[in-house]
């Protein structure tokens, strides 16, 4: 059954339109990630999920009701939105414990117990990052909205926090994840909606999006000698041929490093520092979504 | 809602300037008024009373034209501008109630500060106690709520925290003048004693409770005026983000 209902929604601002017929489901205990470049509507789409912003067109149900109606229910992590410079890590957390009916404690798991007594001003980048996650989860929810989870967190930091999340999930609740890392998709969502320009240009599992680019197979080498490129773009497996300098970058598909060294051996030609790369969420994001994105705030 | 008032309330007394200065200065400049002699001597130019005795109206209106316009607007303006209040919208409880817990919390500093200035101006130099305690409380709540929902309104208007204080602190520069803080009133031109009865937070209303016979039904009625007319506005034009 689906949670998260969200129907030909569209959202202007003015002249400009911030979302246009975006339409998706998210089922019960998925994690379903939400990627695209700056200003592809993704914040938007959540804001309107999460009841902050009122769609101009279709319709959000959350637990098939109004957002609004449901707020108990949906814990929020939003970007940039911070807390009084001088409240205290346990303050935060003592006042929106009080706003729900059953409140869980994640400051242990999150790393926060050291830092109760450190006012918010106080804290660095990372641990407000993760205080702000703790206040998404302590309501309890069933749907938890997550934007730009680990962003501002080092590497180790953001490996835990996706530890974190796989527990959180263990525990049933629904996850909407906006992210710009894509080794946070590929490793946490279960389904992965792409955004462009205010619309969902796809929307599949991680691994059928990788699948879905051309030349999904790359190739890399400096040959030994000159080589005609023609009879690399000629071998059937061979979807395209590009050079970077010296070096030959050569994609098509599965078999293709068998048809490329066998070629090379037929020329004498050998491959120096020869490496063989799989496509990735990566390339699959910038080739469906026309760019790469900037830093997203 | 309790929460709220409490944890308002601790960010309040740790923000120690700010609530040492709303709670203790009135009280403090009664002090070093009341050390010199010359103003604790009757005087005719005091209408007969002594400089202090004069004085102590316009030490409330400091307090609450401090608390309600420097204060008030600012941390309003700051939650707004840091996403407070829109981190709030995300949860079951309204934000509004944190603009609420802000505003309880500022009267009650602002009644404590009143209460301490009586006790001070009392033990120390023999102050009348008020003459009309209702009339005092109903000026101080009244000339509050005028004072505070300017603040408000402010707070509502102003694009960001920088330039709620900034205009924050024009409206309460020009209360102050009104109020006879900067200059008693009895050296103020008639015309500006006038405006200053009528502007909140009701100097003329406070001096006459206290150590008149009763304050002025129509300058406190002007003070609910206000606060009613300034709440609403901000009410209407207030913006959570």
């Amino acid at each position: 059954m689906a949670i998260i209902e969200v129907r030909d929604l569209g959202k202007r601002y003015g002249p400009r339109v911030a979302v246009d017929s975006v339409s998706f489901e998210v089922a019960e205990g998925e994690i379903f990630g939400v990627l695209g470049p700056n200003g592809a509507g993704k914040t938007t789409t959540v804001e309107c999920v999460s009841g902050l912003r009122t769609p101009d067109r279709g319709s959000v149900s959350v637990l098939g009701k109004r957002p609004a109606d449901v707020r108990a229910a949906i814990g929020v992590q939003l970007q940039a939105s911070e807390l009084p410079e001088r409240m205290r890590v346990s303050e935060a957390l003592a006042l929106f414990s009080s706003f729900y009916p059953s409140p869980a404690d994640w400051s242990e798991r999150l790393g926060l117990t050291g830092h109760l007594g450190t006012e918010f001003g106080r804290l660095s980048g990372g641990l407000k990052q993760r205080l702000s996650i703790a206040l998404a989860l302590i309501g309890s929810p069933r749907v938890a909205i997550l934007d730009e989870l680990t962003t501002g967190l080092d590497p180790q930091a953001r490996r835990d926090t996706w530890s974190v999340i796989e527990e959180v999930r263990a525990a049933g609740v629904t996850i909407l994840l906006v992210t710009h890392f894509m080794e946070e998709a590929e490793r946490l969502c279960d389904r992965v909606a792409m955004f462009r320009e205010g619309r969902i240009v796809a929307l599949d599992t991680p691994s059928a999006l990788v699948s879905r680019v051309d030349g999904a197979t790359r190739v890399r080498f400096v040959p030994s000698a000159a080589l005609d490129v023609s009879l690399l773009e000629a071998l059937p497996e061979v979807t395209s041929v590009s050079s970077a300098g010296e070096q030959l970058v050569v994609s098509g598909s599965e078999n293709l490093l068998h048809a490329v060294t066998s070629l090379l051996a037929r020329r004498q030609v050998v491959a120096r520092q020869l490496r063989v790369d799989q496509v990735s969420l990566d390339d699959a994001y910038v080739e469906l979504t026309g760019g790469r994105d900037v830093e997203d705030r | 809602m309790l929460k709220i008032v409490e944890i308002e309330a601790r960010l309040f007394v740790r923000d120690r300037l700010n609530s040492l200065f709303a709670v203790l200065f009135p009280s403090l400049l009664l002090l070093v008024l009341g050390a010199i002699p010359a103003l604790r001597t009757p005087d005719a130019n005091f209408g007969g009373m002594r400089f202090i005795d004069s004085y102590v109206s316009a030490l409330v209106v400091f307090t609450l034209a401090f608390i309600g316009l420097q204060r008030v607007p600012t941390v309003v303006a700051s939650y707004r501008e840091k996403g407070v209040l829109r981190r709030l919208s995300t949860t079951p409880m309204h934000p509004a109630r944190l603009l609420v817990g802000q505003m309880v919390v500022n009267f009650a500093a602002a009644i404590l500060s009143v209460l301490l200035l009586i006790l001070v101006g009392y033990v120390v130099f023999g102050v009348d106690l008020p003459h009309h305690p209702l009339g005092l409380a109903c000026a101080v709540v009244l000339g509050g709520a005028g004072t505070f929902a300017l603040g408000l309104v402010i707070a509502a208007l102003a694009p960001n925290a920088r330039a709620a204080g900034g205009w924050a602190t024009v409206v309460f520069m020009l209360l102050m003048f009104f109020g006879g803080v900067y200059l008693p009133r009895f050296m103020l031109p008639s015309a500006v004693q006038v405006i200053g009865s009528y502007s909140p937070p009701g100097v003329e209303a406070l001096q006459q409770a206290w150590l008149g016979s009763a304050p002025d039904w129509r300058h406190l009625a002007i003070m609910g005026l206000v606060g009613l007319v300034a709440g609403t506005v901000a009410a209407r034009t207030f913006r959570w983000e």
